[in-house]
C-alpha cells in the first residue's frame, strides 16, 4: 500500500510537469499549433526597417497573419530585404498589396501591417511586395521637424 | 601439516601498500577448506584489508590471491561478480540495507541470484532467520535492531546463498557478554552445520582461540606466526606473547612513535 | 617553491578527482540496463528526489512571481507602460529564474540529501556489501539516483514558472488591477515558445544533469566519517551552485546573447 501511494504520487508529479510545459506552451508562450506548417513566402524591400527583427509578427488590420524568417541587406538595390511567412490559409493578398513597419506603442516592438489592395491576382510564394512604408525612426522625425521649424 | 591438504584460498607473495605505509608485505596465507581460520593483530594492522582483498574490492600492489585456484586480482569485473556469489561476509557495522526491512535484506541476495518463486524465498528467508533466532523479527526495520540483532540479521545475510566462504570482520566487537557468546556459539554451530569455510577478523583473543581451528598472527605487515591455538600458546616469541596475553608493552609498542618524552615536555618552556 | 608544489598537487587531485566522476558517470549509466529491478528503483528516487521537493519549489515559485509583478510594476509605472509588467513576469521567470533558482533549490533540498544518504551507506558499509553480494552499488545505487535528478529538474523548473507567472498575475490584476486582457496579450506577444520556453527546459536539463552528478560523484566519493560526509554535503550545495551559475551565463550567451 504504502508503494503504491508513492506511485500515485510519482504520476501525478510527472502529470503536473507535463501540465505545467503545456500551460507555459499556451497561456505563456500563446504557441499555436496549428500555423507551424503550411506557410508561404513574400519578400518585401524596405528603406529602413528601424528594430525589425526576425520572429516578428506580420499582421493584417492587427491580426497576426505570418511572422517574419529573415532580415538581410540586398546587394542589388542596397536596402533592407525581409521574407516573411504568411500562413496558407490567407491566400487573398493581391500584388499590389502594401507592407508598412509599424510600432506596437510608443515603445513597443516592431512589426509588419500589411495593407490589401485592388488588384485581381493574389501574391504567390516568392513574390515581392512592392508598395513599402520604412519604419518611422524618432530621431529622423525630430530632424525632420526641427529642420522644417528652422526653414520656416 | 594434515590441515593443507584441500586449500580453498591460496595468498602468495601479497604485497599492498596504503599511500607509503606498506600494510602487507610479501605476505603467504593459505586457507583451510571447511575450517575456522582467524586472523589476528592489533589495530591498524590492515586485517579487514585483507577481506576486502579476498573479496576484490582492493587490487594488490602485487602477488596472487587464488580463491579455488581463480586469481582474484586477475578477474574482470563480471568474473569478480560470480565468485563473490560464493563468498559471504559479515561486516564491521553489519550494514544492513537501512530502507528495507529485515525480511528484505536477508532476500535481497536471493532475489539478486535465483528467480525462485516468492514462497520459496520466504522459506528460505525464514529458515536463515531461524538459525540466528530471529525468524519473529522478520518485519522490522533496521533501525529498530539492537547492534547485536542487527548483526545476527546480517550474518543470516550472509548465508543466505549458502556460500561456501563466509569472512567475519570483526564480529565480537562492541557486543556485550551476552551477545558475544551467541555469536561465536552461532558462528561455530552454522560452520559444523553447513560445512562452510569461515575466516575470522578479530583482536578479540580469547573468543577467538575458543572456536578458530588455525590462526595467523599478523603484525608489522608480516605473518609473525601461525598455528593451532595449542600451537600458539606454546610459542617463545615475545610479540606472540604479548598479543595472546594482552600485556600493554612489548615488542608491540603501546607508543605511537613520537619525539624523545622529556625533549616534548621541555619545549613548551621555551 | 613549496607552494608551487602544493599548487601542483592541488591542481592533480581535483582532475583525479574529475576522472573519477567521469569513471561513476560512465559506469553507472552505460551499464546494461535491467528495466525489472531498476523501474521501481527510479519510482522511489523520483518520490524521494523531486515529489519531495514540490513544496518548496511550489511556495518560491509562487513568491517569486508576485515579487517581480509588484517590482515590475513600481519600475513600468513610471513610463506608463504598466501593462507590460506580464512580459517582464514571464520572460524573466521562463529564461533565468525558473531554471536557476529551482536548481538553486534543488541542490539544497535533495542534492544534499543524495550526497548524505549515499555518504552514509559507504559509511555504514552498504556499498561494500552491496559488491560482496554481487551487486555494482553504481548501477543499484547511483544509477536510478542520478536518472531521477535529471527527469525531476525540468519537471521542477517548469513548475516553478507556472506557478511564479499565476503569483505575478494574482499582483498585476487582483491586487494592482491592470487589465487582464492586457497582462496576458502582451505575455503572450513577447515570450516565444521555442526561443524562451524551450531554451529554460534545455537549461533546466542541463542543471540537473550537473546538479546531481556532482551530489552523487560527492557521496560515493566522500570520506566515511561523520566529517567526511558533512563536508562532502558541503560541497555539494557549494559546487552545484557555482556550476549552475556559471553554466547559466554561458548557456545564456549562447542562448539569446549574439555570439
Amino acid at each position: 500500500m504504502r508503494m503504491r501511494i508513492l506511485e500515485i504520487s510519482v504520476g501525478a508529479f510527472i502529470l503536473a510537469g507535463i501540465l505545467a510545459l503545456v500551460g507555459l506552451a499556451l497561456n505563456v508562450s500563446g504557441l499555436n499549433v496549428s500555423n507551424t506548417e503550411g506557410a508561404y513566402t513574400v519578400y518585401a524591400r524596405f528603406e529602413n526597417i528601424g528594430g525589425l527583427t526576425p520572429r516578428a509578427k506580420v499582421t493584417m488590420s492587427g491580426v497576426a497573419i505570418g511572422e517574419v524568417t529573415e532580415v538581410i541587406l540586398d546587394r542589388d538595390e542596397l536596402v533592407a530585404r525581409v521574407a516573411m511567412n504568411i500562413h496558407s490559409d490567407v491566400d487573398f493578398l493581391s500584388t499590389d498589396s502594401s507592407a508598412s513597419i509599424l510600432t506596437a506603442g510608443l515603445l513597443g516592438e516592431q512589426y509588419i501591417g500589411i495593407t490589401v489592395g485592388a488588384e485581381e491576382e493574389y501574391l504567390q510564394n516568392g513574390d515581392f511586395i512592392e508598395d513599402t512604408q520604412s519604419a518611422l525612426v524618432l530621431e529622423e522625425l525630430i530632424g525632420k521637424f526641427l529642420f522644417n521649424e528652422v526653414s520656416e | 601439516m594434515t590441515q593443507f591438504d584441500d586449500v580453498v584460498i591460496d595468498i602468495q607473495k601479497l604485497s599492498f601498500s596504503r599511500g607509503d605505509r606498506p600494510i602487507y608485505n610479501e605476505v603467504d596465507i593459505k586457507i583451510p577448506r571447511g575450517k575456522i581460520t582467524a586472523i589476528m593483530g592489533p589495530s591498524g594492522t590492515g586485517k579487514t584489508t585483507l577481506l576486502k582483498l579476498i573479496g576484490g574490492q582492493l587490487k594488490p600492489d602485487s602477488g596472487s590471491i587464488l580463491v579455488d585456484s581463480k586469481n582474484i586480482p586477475a578477474l574482470s569485473r563480471s568474473d569478480l561478480f560470480g565468485v563473490r556469489e560464493r563468498m559471504g561476509m559479515l561486516f564491521q557495522s553489519g550494514a544492513l540495507f537501512t530502507d528495507i526491512s529485515v525480511f528484505e535484506n536477508v532476500a535481497f541476495p536471493i532475489r539478486v541470484h535465483t528467480d525462485l518463486l516468492e514462497d520459496m524465498i520466504r522459506d528460505v528467508v525464514l529458515m536463515k532467520l531461524h538459525a540466528v533466532g530471529l525468524r519473529g523479527a522478520h518485519d522490522l526495520m533496521p533501525s529498530e535492531l539492537s547492534g547485536g540483532m542487527a548483526r545476527r540479521v546480517a550474518l543470516a545475510r550472509a548465508i543466505a546463498l549458502d556460500p561456501d566462504i563466509v569472512m567475519y570482520d570483526e564480529p565480537f566487537t562492541g557486543q556485550d557478554p551476552i551477545a558475544m557468546g551467541v555469536l561465536v556459539n552461532l558462528i561455530r554451530r552454522l560452520n559444523h552445520s553447513l560445512g562452510h569455510t569461515s575466516i575470522i577478523v578479530s583482536h578479540d583473543i580469547q573468543e577467538t582461540l575458543g572456536i578458530a581451528d588455525y590462526i595467523y598472527i599478523i603484525a608489522d605487515s608480516k605473518v609473525i606466526a601461525s598455528g593451532t591455538p595449542e600451537e600458539l600458546s606454546r610459542v617463545e616469541s615475545e610479540q606472540v606473547k604479548q598479543f595472546i596475553q594482552g600485556l600493554p608493552d612489548g615488542p608491540v609498542p603501546f607508543h605511537f612513535p613520537a619525539n624523545d618524552y622529556e625533549d616534548d615536555l621541555l619545549k613548551g618552556n621555551r | 617553491m613549496d607552494q608551487l608544489a602544493l599548487l601542483g598537487r592541488k591542481g592533480l587531485d581535483k582532475l583525479a578527482a574529475f576522472g573519477r566522476a567521469g569513471m561513476i558517470l560512465f559506469q553507472s549509466l552505460v551499464a546494461k540496463p535491467q528495466p525489472l529491478v531498476m523501474f521501481p528503483l527510479f519510482v522511489k528516487q523520483i518520490y524521494f528526489i523531486g515529489v519531495l521537493s514540490l513544496i518548496i519549489i511550489v511556495v518560491s515559485g509562487l513568491f517569486i512571481g508576485m515579487v517581480l509583478g509588484l517590482q515590475g510594476y513600481t519600475i513600468l509605472v513610471d513610463y506608463g507602460s504598466e501593462q507590460a509588467v506580464g512580459q517582464m513576469v514571464a520572460l524573466s521567470l521562463v529564461r533565468e529564474l525558473a531554471p536557476v533558482v529551482t536548481a538553486l533549490l534543488f541542490a539544497g533540498r535533495a542534492g544534499s540529501a543524495l550526497t548524505a544518504e549515499i555518504g552514509l551507506m559507504k559509511a555504514t558499509e552498504q556499498l561494500s556489501s552491496l559488491e560482496m553480494i554481487g551487486v555494482d552499488p553504481l548501477r543499484r545505487i547511483i544509477a536510478p539516483r542520478f536518472w531521477a535528478g535529471f527527469i525531476c529538474l525540468p519537471i521542477l523548473s517548469a513548475i516553478f514558472a507556472i506557478v511564479g507567472v499565476y503569483g505575478g498575475s494574482i499582483v498585476s490584476i487582483d491586487w494592482l488591477g491592470i487589465y487582464d486582457g492586457s497582462f496576458w496579450a502582451n505575455m503572450q506577444n513577447s515570450v516565444n515558445f521555442y526561443d524562451d520556453v524551450l531554451n529554460g527546459l534545455i537549461k533546466a536539463v542541463v542543471f540537473g544533469f550537473v546538479v546531481t552528478w556532482i551530489a552523487v560523484f560527492q557521496g560515493y566519493d566522500c570520506i566515511p566519517t561523520s566529517e567526511g560526509i558533512s563536508q562532502a554535503t558541503t560541497k555539494t550545495v557549494v559546487y552545484s551552485s557555482l556550476a549552475v551559475l556559471g553554466l547559466d551565463f554561458i548557456l545564456t550567451a549562447v542562448m539569446f546573447g549574439e555570439l
